[in-house]
């Protein structure tokens, strides 16, 4: 069995599945029944600074978008940082990671932005005994219109001066949360650096308004009839989040930045391609919203199981993928592919059709008896075929020989090319 | 089993009221709308639908599915009635394996199509219920049309008739409008009085007048009809039922399976209507399987269904037939009757095996004895009485060409009196339909409409 063991910026758990900063990480009695669930680490819900804590609405704090047979695909939260008591979360991250010395046990901290404030904070949790600590510049509501969580993150200089007050005031390593609600997420990433991150953890959640209440004109959640943007998470925000993680991991400014992955994590699957795309971890939250916690169990078996598929240690997984990630231009413009439909598996429901005729190239002909056979000749490879086909590999897309001849161009399939170096391109003429 | 399941002969409260309400309650009770939304999910909105194509009366079947999915039932109500203004009835009765489900594509991917007539019931139910007749009349044509039959054929002809603004009236030989809807299927399949909601529902258009208790060849001519009329529709149905043509088949309690199905349907206390406790039903169809259900409902303890030939070529759908199996009824394929025996009265029922040679149904030497103290004939209808000046088809119906025009000019006819078609209610509610098509656009010269 591969060894999932995880060694994140120092910190060690036994396996790379940590809870996210959330809801299911705001207390003892969750973080408890999560590690016996067998959770590798948990990203303490966000503390705030000594006093009176913040309070939440009363009216529903999540928004919704369902998939089939209401199936969560994405969540969205108004809900704020801990509204429990400083000294109360601190009493109980010191008995849990008492009892859990096994697992790795961060606390997320977001207090207002100026030195005392984090200096003081970072002094409240010194004996704990955690294992490090996550900055929150993520937060996109509530918390930002005070000037914390992504009002921090969406400024560089700020995330770079906050992290160098937290270097200087605290031996812990440091995680940055960042915000993906900004233009490029490659900035706050290489702010974080600048100030001495160990690591970066994204994305937070996505400013979002999940649906709007059709009889009362208010965005949902509705509380007393009114709405607020929330942070959009879950399934759906899966492929923002992996796109910014491959960008921080290939960025050379931030390259070889350790990166907690979050964002849609939720089964071992999407746990392994964060990895791949060079995340050392991830941490995981509406999957335990959804289902609760005993969904890593899955995403255990199923990393080991991969893993063990591929004879990789879970280090050769992490960051595979990145050196294939690329810009637009350095693809392979002489590679040639056409869609195959297997007669044997299709069961002619003539989807491929609709979509080809009505919205691309016209490259699939309906026959009598409901036949659809691709049109080499009208075949762009697209694959949109492929995307909205309801069986699984009926289409395929097969990739031309070297030398033969793509029906719809009449060139022969060439060596490799890409845009840098094509006719068509004004600047590779300007170039010779 | 209680004592009066055992009883020899013919007698009444076989079971108990609770058993029988259990029996007779809704074979296929209606999706809420969870159920409705999980299905729906599972449609692929194909292209060019397999099961649209299916249908005979071609109801967008993605379109309306879509509707659902979408959280407007209403919407995808209309979408069915612009096709099919008894959708709601053919969502309970319509052999949907053989029809729109059979061509799901999602039997060809997981060996289980879209439920499509639970959703179709879905979609139908409320409109029904609410009550409000959703369509509005065209402007009055002044154009007066006779239909006869109030059977599906019929009331589809004249809802669309009445939409286009023609005043109808509906001529039906029975106490009830509706035809096998109101007196021939099972009442499992269409509980709560729904044929008669329906009808009254469908009339709720306005335009249409009902005249029931008036048969055509006993208070009415076709004649006269033709004269006082712009135009005729038959749907007349086939009113008579075969014979055996075997000995012994005038015994007492040898009876046709549509007079027991329609007592059945008719009756306020089931508990009261006497069933014998070896019943033998004769036939292969819908009906036959009908008989021979509601008789084990009724509390019949051996119910045996005889098909003279094999079971592909059964009437009843596999779906039916395993329905009645699974009620506890045998089904015998390949034996046909050869005597009824008893004195008077039907004691046992003498068969044959049957051989096809040479395409041709031969009886065999051999064949077995069932006891039996009640016979139902099930063995096809035929139309009741001579239809003077109009031309039959060789199967004895009605000739037709077209959306049903007959030999005679200004006279149409559709549903099961006329050639062609399955004899199923959705092939009447297209036939009726696009016959009143036909006749508008001859009375009007306005054009077709047929819905997809």
């Amino acid at each position: 069995m591969a060894d999932l063991r995880s060694e994140f910026i120092g910190i060690k758990s036994p396996n790379p599945f940590w809870l996210a900063s959330a809801p299911p990480t705001d207390k003892e009695y969750n973080v408890r029944r999560a590690f016996q669930a067998g959770w590798g680490g948990v990203v303490w819900k966000t503390l705030g600074a000594e006093g009176p804590p913040v309070v939440n609405v009363n009216g529903p704090r999540y928004g919704v978008v369902h998939g089939p047979d209401r199936r969560v695909l994405g969540l969205n939260n108004i809900e704020l940082i801990t509204d429990r008591p400083l000294e109360v979360n601190l009493r109980e991250i010191k008995q849990v990671k008492r009892d859990y010395p096994d697992r790795a046990l961060i606390i997320s901290l977001m207090v207002p932005c100026d030195e005392d404030s984090w200096r003081d904070i970072l002094k409240r949790i010194e004996d704990t005994g955690a294992d490090g600590v996550e900055l929150n510049f993520g937060c996109p509501h509530g918390m930002a219109e005070r000037g914390m969580g992504s009002a921090v993150g969406q400024v560089p200089d700020y995330i770079e001066m906050v992290t160098r007050w937290v270097k200087q005031y605290s031996r812990m390593p440091c995680i940055v949360k960042l915000t993906p609600n900004i233009t490029d997420v490659r900035k706050p990433a290489e702010a974080a650096r600048r100030g001495g991150a160990d690591a970066v953890s994204l994305i937070n959640t996505i400013n979002s308004i999940t649906s709007v209440d059709l009889d009362l004109f208010a965005p949902e959640p509705t509380i007393d009839g009114k709405g607020s943007h929330g942070g959009y998470c879950g399934p759906a925000v899966k492929p923002i989040a992996l796109n910014m993680v491959a960008e921080i991991a290939r960025n050379p400014a931030t390259a070889g930045l350790p990166i907690s992955g979050i964002g849609g994590v939720t089964t071992w699957r999407d746990a392994a391609e964060f990895m791949a795309l060079g995340a050392g971890n991830v941490q995981v939250c509406t999957a335990a919203m959804t289902y609760g916690f005993k969904v890593v169990q899955e995403m255990i078996t199923g990393l080991h199981d991969y893993l063990d598929r591929h004879d990789m240690a879970l280090s050769d997984l992490i960051g595979r993928a990145v050196p294939n990630v690329k810009d637009w231009q350095e693809l392979n413009l002489n590679y040639v592919t056409k869609a195959v439909i297997d007669q044997e598996a299709c069961i002619k429901c003539g989807r491929c059709y609709a979509a080809c005729e009505d919205t691309s190239h016209q490259a699939i002909a309906m026959k009598s008896g409901r036949v659809f056979e691709v049109v080499e000749e009208e075949c762009v490879a697209c694959n949109l075929c492929v995307d909205v086909c309801p069986v699984q590999d009926c289409i395929t897309m097969r990739e031309l020989a070297p030398g033969e001849t793509d029906l719809r161009t009449g060139i022969a399939r060439g060596d490799y090319a890409n845009w840098t170096t094509h006719p068509n391109n004004p600047a590779a003429t300007a170039a010779e | 089993m209680s004592q009066a399941t055992l009883s020899p002969g013919i007698v009444p409260g076989r079971l108990t009221p609770d058993e029988l309400a259990v029996n007779f309650a809704d074979v296929a009770p209606p999706l809420d709308r969870h159920e409705a939304h999980v299905e729906a999910d599972r449609c692929y909105f194909c292209h060019d639908a397999p099961c649209i194509t299916a249908c005979p009366t071609g109801i967008d079947i993605p379109l309306f599915i879509r509707q659902i999915a979408t959280d407007t039932p209403d919407a995808a109500g209309m979408t069915i009635f612009h096709a099919n203004i008894l959708g709601g009835m053919c969502a309970r009765v319509c052999p949907t394996e053989n029809l729109c489900e059979g061509s799901c594509v999602r039997n060809d991917a997981e060996g289980q199509p879209v439920r499509i007539g639970a959703l179709q019931r879905y979609a139908t139910d409320g409109l029904i219920a609410d009550g409000a007749h959703p369509f509005r009349r065209a402007e009055p044509t002044g154009k007066r049309i006779a239909v006869v039959g109030a059977g599906p054929a019929g009331l589809s002809c004249a809802h669309r008739l009445a939409a286009k603004g023609h005043d109808v009236t509906i001529f039906d030989a029975r106490a009830k409008p509706g035809g096998l809807n109101e007196y021939g299927i099972a009442s499992y399949k269409t509980v709560d009085g729904f044929a008669q909601a329906e009808v009254a529902w469908l009339m709720g258009i306005g335009g249409i007048t009902m005249e029931t208790g008036r048969a055509l060849g006993r208070d009415l001519t076709l004649d006269t009809l033709r004269a006082e009329y712009d135009a005729v529709f038959l749907g007349i149905g086939l009113g008579a039922v075969n014979a055996l043509r075997t000995e012994g088949e005038s015994f007492q309690n040898v009876r046709d399976a549509v007079d027991f199905i329609s007592e059945l349907r008719q009756a306020d206390d089931r508990g009261a209507l006497p069933v014998g406790r070896d019943v033998v039903v004769i036939g292969g169809g819908m009906t036959a399987v009908d008989a021979a259900v509601q008789a084990k409902l009724l509390g019949a303890e051996n119910v045996t269904m005889v098909y003279r030939r094999s079971r592909d070529q059964m009437g009843a759908s596999e779906h039916e037939q395993d329905h009645a199996t699974s009620k506890g009824v045998r089904i015998i394929h390949g034996a046909a009757p050869i005597a009824v025996l008893g004195k008077g009265k039907v004691e046992a029922v003498q068969f044959a095996y049957t051989e096809i040679r040479e395409g041709q149904l031969h009886l065999s030497e051999n064949g077995f004895q069932l006891p039996a103290d009640q016979v139902f004939k099930a063995i096809g209808q035929r139309l009741e009485a001579p239809l003077a000046d109009l031309d039959l088809a060789k199967s004895g119906k009605i000739a037709v060409t077209g959306p049903g025009r007959t030999s005679l000019d200004g006279v149409w006819a559709g549903g099961d009196c006329a050639m062609g078609g399955d004899d199923l209610t959705v092939t009447a509610v297209a036939e009726g339909r696009d016959a009143a098509e036909d006749i508008d656009a001859r009375l009007t010269g306005r054009p077709v409409e047929i819905p997809g």
